[in-house]
Formats: C-alpha cells, sequence, structure tokens
C-alpha cells in the first residue's frame, strides 16, 4: 500500500485532499466562484473578453418563463438546454433535431424522441434547483448546439466531445480529450463514463485514453484508435484557456473547449474544482507540471507567452526531467 | 506559514485537554474505565412552579424507609429558600422556604441510593385499623364483597389478591361495579383497594416508587400496594392481585397524601428521573475535591441537573462520530451522502440497535425510493415533491411501527426515531444521483454512508470511551485538535491508491 502511495507521489500524483487545500483553497478565492459556477456570467465574461462562446438562444430564469421555451427555440432544430449553476454535466439535455412529422416532439442525442411537455418539465425542474450546486433556484441556459469537428467523429458515440486544459495560474498545464461514450449517454463526463484522452501539450495530439480510471486504447463504442488525433487549432486552444484566468481569477482552473465545425473552437464552461482523471489520461501527475510553473512563474507573461510556454514545458517525456 | 499556527493550535489544544485529563486523573482521582462495583442512583425529583406575589412554602414527601436501598447522599437544590426537613405521618418531609420570590422557580431534590438487600423493613407493626367510615349505599357493598373475599381466602395475602381480582375484573360484580363507580384514576382505585382492606381490618397502604434501571427521564412514580399480615409488610400489584414488587423497586414515599403542596404557588409540576452511575472511584474523587474547595468541579458534569446530564451523554460522543466520518472521508475517501447523514443516522442506530437499525433505514429509503420514482413520474416542482417524500416518509414510519407491532416485533417501533427530514432528503438525493449517475453510483454512495454510519454507531458506542469522555469531557479538545490536524492532511485517500493504480504500474 505504501508502495503504491510512494510510487504515486514519485509521478507526481495530485490527491484530492492536497488539490482541496493546496490548490483550490489557495488559489481560487470563494467570491470569484460564481464566475465559472453561474455559466450565464461566464459567457458574459467571455465574450466580454472577445473570445469565442457558442450562441446564446435564451436564458430562462422563474417558473413563469418556462413557457417561452418554445419561442426561444423557434427557429431552432438543435439546441442544448443546461442549468446555469450545474456541476458534472448533470441536467444537460442535447436536442439534435425535430421529428419531421411533429414540430413540438425534439430528437435527443440518444436518437430518442421527447415531447415539448417533457423538455418543459425538465427546464421547471432546473428553474427550481435540482441540478444546481447549493440546491438554490437556478436558471437555465438554452444555447447552440455544437456541430463537432468530424476529427473526433470515430471515437465518439453520440453528444460532444470536449477539451478540457487545468489552468494553473494561468498556464495551461494539462490537457486530455474527452469522448463520450454509450454509457455516458452522450455526456462528457468522466464520471458518468466518458473516455478521457491524454494530449500532447507540444503538439495538440492525442495519446491513449482512460475509461473509468482504466487505461484504454480505443474507443469502447466504435473501437477506433484514441491515440494520434491531431487537435485542430491547438494553439488557439491553449491561448484562449490561458485567456481565461484573466477572465476568472482562479489560479487553478479546468477549462472545458469544443471544436465547432463552423465556429472553431469555443469556450464551453470553466470549472474551480476540475477532477483528477486528466492525471491518468495522460498517464502522468500534474504536480511536477505546476511546480514547474512555480518555478518560473512570470506575472508579466502574457496569455500567448503562456501557452508558449506550455507547449516548451509540457511535452510529454519533460514530466520527469522537470524534477 | 498557515501550517505552523494548524500545529501550533493542535498542540494548544491537546496540551490543555491533555493536562486536565491529567489532573483530573491522577490529582483527583477520577477512574479512567468504568468500574463494575455497586451501580449507584440518582433519583432526583425537580419541582417547577410559579411564584405567587407571597411567601412560598414548598413540601415534598422524600423517602424514609426503603426497603433494599441504602441512602448514599442526599441534597436539595434551591437557592434562596430556607430548607427543613420534618417527619409527617406519611414519613418525612422536605420544606423549602421563602418570603418572596419572582418568576419561575425551580428546587431539586436530589437523592443516591445503592442496593443493599440487607436493609430490610425495619418498620413497626401497626395496629390494626379503624373500619372506616362509609356512607350508604357503598357501605353495603362494602360488607358484601368483604365477606364474600374473606369467604374465598384463608389469610391476609390470599384475601388481598382474591379482593384484586375482584376488583380488577373487567366484568365486575354489581357491588364491585358500584364501589367503583366514583374512581377515575389509578390513585383512586388503589385508594379504594385500601379502604376494602381496611374494612376488612387489614392494614394496608398504597406505596409510591420508581423501578431503577437505567437512565430514565421523566419517570413516572408506580404505585404498588402493602399489605400488612402482622408479622410483615408484603407487596402486591394493585393491578393484577400477584404478590410481587418491581425490579429495584425503590420506595418514594407512602400512603394517600399527595406528593407535593406548594403554597403560594401555582402550576406545580413535579418531574423525576433517574441516573445510574458508577460512583464508587467518581465519587471519592468529587468528596476529595470538595473538601478541598477546587472550582475544577463546578464545571465538571455531574453539576448539571440529571436530565441535562442524560442529553449531554449523547452529545458528547458526536464528535467520535464525527472523527469517524472525517476519517472515511479523508482517509479512506468512501463517497456518502451528505456532511453529517451518516452520523446521525448513527445516532438513531443508539436507539434500534444496529441491526433493526440497518434493516430499517434500508427498507425505509428502498420504500421512499420507489414511490420517489414514481413521484417522479407526476412532474412535480422540486420544493412540492421534496415536501411529499418527506410526508411519505412520515407515513411509511408509521407504516412500520404498525406492521412490526401487529407481527410482535416491537423494534421495528424505533423507527421513529429516524430523523426523518434526513431520511427524506438521502432518497431525494440517492433519487437523482441514481437518474443522472445510474444505479450503481447511488447504491455505491449509499452503501458508503451506511458503512460510515455503522462505523460511527460502533465507535460511538465502545463504552470504555463512551465512560471516558462522559468523565474527562476535556478530551474532546484533543479530538478537536486531532480533526484540525487532518484538515490539513494533504496525502492520498486509500481509494486513490486503487483508483491511479494504473498509473503506479507503468
Amino acid at each position: 500500500m505504501f508502495s503504491i502511495a510512494k510510487k504515486l507521489r514519485a509521478k507526481g500524483l495530485l490527491g484530492l485532499n492536497e488539490r482541496n487545500s493546496e490548490y483550490i483553497m489557495r488559489l481560487n478565492p470563494r467570491h470569484f466562484y460564481p464566475r465559472v459556477d453561474d455559466k450565464v456570467l461566464t459567457k458574459k465574461l467571455a465574450l466580454e473578453a472577445g473570445m469565442a462562446v457558442p450562441d446564446l438562444y435564451g436564458v430562462i430564469r422563474s417558473q413563469r418563463e418556462v413557457r417561452q421555451f418554445a419561442d426561444i427555440v423557434a427557429e431552432q432544430d438543435s439546441f442544448v438546454v443546461k442549468p446555469a449553476q450545474g456541476s458534472g454535466g448533470d441536467g444537460i439535455i442535447v436536442v439534435t433535431g425535430r421529428s419531421k412529422r411533429k414540430r413540438d416532439s425534439f430528437r435527443l442525442a440518444n436518437g430518442l424522441l421527447v415531447s415539448q411537455d417533457e423538455i418543459e418539465h425538465h427546464i421547471s425542474n432546473t428553474v427550481g434547483g435540482q441540478y444546481s450546486l447549493s440546491g438554490n433556484p437556478d436558471a437555465a441556459l438554452i444555447e447552440y448546439c455544437v456541430k463537432f469537428d468530424p476529427v473526433f467523429e470515430d471515437v465518439s458515440y453520440q453528444g460532444v466531445p470536449d477539451v478540457r486544459i487545468i489552468v494553473y495560474r494561468g498556464y495551461p498545464t494539462m490537457a486530455m480529450v474527452r469522448l463520450p461514450t454509450r454509457a455516458s449517454d452522450g455526456k462528457a463526463n468522466l464520471h458518468q463514463g466518458a473516455v478521457g484522452a491524454g494530449v500532447n501539450m507540444a503538439s495538440g495530439a492525442t495519446l491513449s485514453g482512460v475509461h473509468h480510471n482504466s487505461i484504454v486504447e480505443d474507443h469502447p463504442d466504435t473501437g477506433a484508435l484514441i491515440a494520434g488525433l491531431i487537435i485542430p487549432q491547438w494553439d488557439f486552444i491553449l491561448q484562449s484557456a490561458a485567456r481565461c484566468y484573466e477572465v476568472t481569477g482562479l489560479g487553478y482552473l479546468g477549462v472545458d473547449m469544443v471544436i465547432d465545425r463552423n465556429c472553431g473552437p469555443l469556450i464551453l464552461e470553466m470549472n474551480a474544482r476540475p477532477g483528477l482523471n486528466i492525471q491518468i489520461a495522460n498517464s502522468t501527475g500534474i504536480l511536477h507540471r505546476l511546480n514547474r510553473v512555480d518555478e518560473l512563474f512570470d506575472a508579466a507573461a502574457t496569455p500567448d507567452e503562456r501557452a508558449a510556454f506550455a507547449k516548451r514545458e509540457f511535452a510529454p517525456g519533460t514530466d520527469r526531467a522537470t524534477n | 506559514m498557515k501550517h505552523r499556527y494548524v500545529f501550533v493550535l493542535a498542540f494548544l489544544l491537546t496540551a490543555v485537554g491533555m493536562s486536565l485529563f491529567t489532573y483530573k486523573w491522577r490529582v483527583l482521582g477520577f477512574p479512567l474505565v468504568d468500574n463494575q462495583e455497586t451501580p449507584v442512583w440518582t433519583v432526583e425529583s425537580a419541582i417547577r412552579f410559579d411564584s405567587g406575589p407571597g411567601s412560598i412554602k414548598v413540601n415534598l414527601l422524600i423517602p424514609t424507609l426503603t426497603p433494599g436501598f441504602r441512602v448514599l447522599n442526599e441534597n436539595p437544590v434551591s437557592r434562596d429558600y430556607g430548607f427543613s426537613l420534618n417527619y409527617g405521618s406519611s414519613g418525612r418531609e422536605a420544606q423549602w422556604a421563602v418570603r418572596r420570590a419572582d418568576g419561575p422557580q425551580t428546587i431539586y431534590y436530589r437523592i443516591s441510593v445503592y442496593e443493599d438487600p440487607s436493609a430490610d423493613q425495619s418498620d413497626t407493626t401497626p395496629p390494626f385499623p379503624p373500619p372506616p367510615v362509609i356512607n350508604e349505599p357503598f357501605k353495603t357493598a362494602a360488607e358484601v364483597l368483604v365477606a364474600d373475599v374473606r369467604e374465598q381466602s384463608a389469610d391476609t395475602a390470599s384475601f388481598t389478591t382474591e379482593l384484586l381480582h375482584r376488583m380488577n375484573d373487567r366484568s365486575p360484580d354489581p357491588n364491585v361495579e358500584l364501589l367503583l363507580s366514583e374512581v377515575s384514576n389509578h390513585t383512586e382505585f388503589v385508594e379504594a383497594v385500601t379502604t376494602m382492606l381496611a374494612a376488612a381490618r387489614i392494614p394496608a397502604r398504597m406505596v409510591h416508587g420508581f423501578s431503577l434501571g437505567g437512565r430514565q427521564r421523566s419517570a413516572e412514580p408506580l404505585i404498588w400496594l402493602e399489605v400488612h399480615d402482622g408479622d410483615q409488610w408484603r407487596y402486591f400489584n394493585p393491578d393484577t392481585g400477584a404478590e410481587n414488587l418491581p425490579e429495584r423497586f425503590f420506595v418514594w414515599w407512602r400512603g394517600n397524601e399527595p406528593l407535593i403542596s406548594v403554597e403560594g404557588g401555582s402550576n406545580v409540576e413535579v418531574d423525576f428521573s433517574v441516573q445510574q452511575n458508577h460512583v464508587d472511584a467518581a465519587a471519592i474523587a468529587k468528596t476529595h475535591a470538595s473538601q478541598d474547595d477546587m472550582r475544577i468541579l463546578d464545571f465538571a458534569m455531574y453539576s448539571l441537573p440529571i436530565q441535562t446530564q442524560a442529553v449531554y451523554s449523547v452529545l458528547l460522543m458526536i464528535p467520535i462520530g464525527a472523527l469517524i466520518m472525517v476519517i472515511m472521508r479523508n482517509f479512506v475517501g468512501i463517497d456518502a451522502f451528505g456532511t453529517f447523514m451518516p452520523v446521525l443516522i448513527a445516532l438513531a442506530f443508539r436507539e434500534t440497535k444496529l441491526l433493526w437499525g440497518v434493516i430499517l433505514f434500508t427498507l425505509l429509503v428502498a420504500l421512499g425510493l420507489s414511490i420517489r420514482f414514481l413521484l417522479d413520474k407526476l412532474r412535480l416542482l422540486l420544493v412540492p415533491r421534496l415536501s411529499s417524500v418527506l410526508i411519505v416518509v412520515v407515513l411509511l414510519m408509521l407504516m412500520i411501527s404498525l406492521m412490526s407491532h401487529k407481527l410482535g416485533l416491537d423494534t421495528g417501533l424505533s423507527v421513529a426515531l429516524f430523523p426523518m427530514v434526513i431520511v427524506a432528503m438521502t432518497i431525494e438525493r440517492m433519487s437523482i444521483v441514481w437518474e443522472e449517475r445510474g444505479a450503481v453510483d447511488a447504491l455505491r454512495a449509499a452503501f458508503g454512508s451506511l458503512i460510515v454510519a455503522v462505523l460511527a454507531y460502533i465507535g460511538m458506542g465502545i463504552s470504555w470511551l463512551e465512560h471516558l469522555i462522559i468523565t474527562f469531557p476535556e478530551l474532546l479538545l484533543v479530538v478537536l485538535a486531532i480533526v484540525i490536524l487532518t484538515g490539513r492532511y494533504t496525502g492520498y485517500r486509500l481509494l486513490e491508491l486503487t483508483r491511479f493504480k494504473a498509473l503506479a504500474s507503468q
């Protein structure tokens, strides 16, 4: 048991206790949390900073407004409904189209048809706070449904794959691609069964994947090889992620981005308590990289310089050398 | 930097806690372990009343002759009241008096006794009672009844038994019915029995006392019947006629005089509570401390009223449960619903006992969960739905209690002790996790909660630990220090080792 702990320590693995007390509590001031926990606010801040986000179709803030749902999506065939303060991907509905015969019946990402009624009930639950972190009344966002870039087509089962980047004091330090599976019901959250694939920070190429805490080489549903895919516009993604530090003020941040076929990389959401599985996906601990950032931290560095730093310092194989 | 403060704080807490503990243990001689010697019961009567405008005089009947028990000590606790002991017709009377008092008043009388079979009846043989003065038509009825019973009995004991049988008969004969026609409560019933016995020239009286056992809050005095057969006093159960005494029956007062009289006060209430201690070493320590007039004892648990002590003996164990919770969450990494839900469940287990606790809790959550899924179909808004779950939980509790009672399983009744709001929240959380993350996650967290609850229950139930904490509450400072230190633990959790095993094996 202790030998495992020792090996993990040598690998630079960050545990939950240490993440909470040494990084989140130290670097993420509580009063900045709403900037990432409230997706409406996140979107507003990101737009103000000139960053690309999925189009917002409408926000439903009260039970009375729930019936505006039909009007909000009148023009749209596909859209996403998500709680403004949800966590871990709970409460998100992805509508990819409408039934051919009945316009008020919607097709979900997993192929099921649901009625407008059912979606409205879901929205009213969301507004009631069922999915919010605190259980307080919440708002529901209805936004653009990302048409994901074909690069991940073979390694996704429905849903939208996204790129998660850990940004430490403004420096991107580790990244992974999260690929939905049948088990994850089209959601890109690892604890719901999505596959995570580590990313070579230098090139944006995927490494092998992790599924339920174990390492996998190919996608459990499609069977396609996970490693070796090149994430398009990788530099831009790293730079956007780095800029999120200025936007949120959070020193330990998870940035989730999606790559849209038409609009390119978009900021989907941010997370003040990003999970630890990214380390399994990258087959390495994150601590050495965090220490490296602390060593060379430059408060005056621009986001682009910090992105370049990440490309330079955090290529695979550099991890042990830094320690 | 902050690390150092944590360590300093933890060290200070430990130092204060341990030095108080050592002082009480070494110097005052408080016992480290619960001794198995003579248990001592402290019976406390709390008299509460609202004072009137004038002077106040309170008379309380207190134990005089206590067969089977010896008195260790007794003391009246009352500020500003003058106290005196008198002998009345019914035995000893404690009397408190004060010229004037304001607002609600509380007076305590406390007596500590221990069992001693040799402390037997030293009572004198009573004279034959004078024939009671009874008016017609009761007089004839009484005479007929006494004659009838005498016909069917051989001696005093069998007479009493037969009389009690008749008077307790569900379909009494007309004489008994007439005699009992004006009896409205149990005390009056026993009084009527003594009158009948007096009519037969048998000395008899009511005894009021308590069956001592463990800890009782708001103990109700039991009424028993004492009959003298010319040789000795014998005890009869007034409800069954059986000659026996309740286990460890401690006689408080005899006769049919009221327990208490308060002149100049209103809304009088008397509340008895019983506490079992193992006084041996602790009593010596207390005497020791009081001789030396040490302030420290003013802050000891023993100085609190017994009812409060009983509450605190449960409350003081909660930090132990919290400590176990911390260990399971931050060192082991077990998933559980809510932060302290398992500890509260463990508290409920204390009453239901472990096996039944687990069975009932599982049953309750499983039933609640299935009904919650039905409710889901109705598409209710969040708060009404939570409230519905709460109401369903209350009804389920009632149902489980009723069913288990019908089946003769009285343990099922204790389901009512579960904190229902906690159960309702658990059901709600679990159903959401179930829908969102699947049955596996929901069951894992539920199982985790149950495991932690069981461990907390076991931890809080360790009797030597309980004794230690109750005798030395300052040890909780040490527990606090440990919890604060764990708050700075940044190492891996046990379950993380398996979670990240793939990384270690590379």
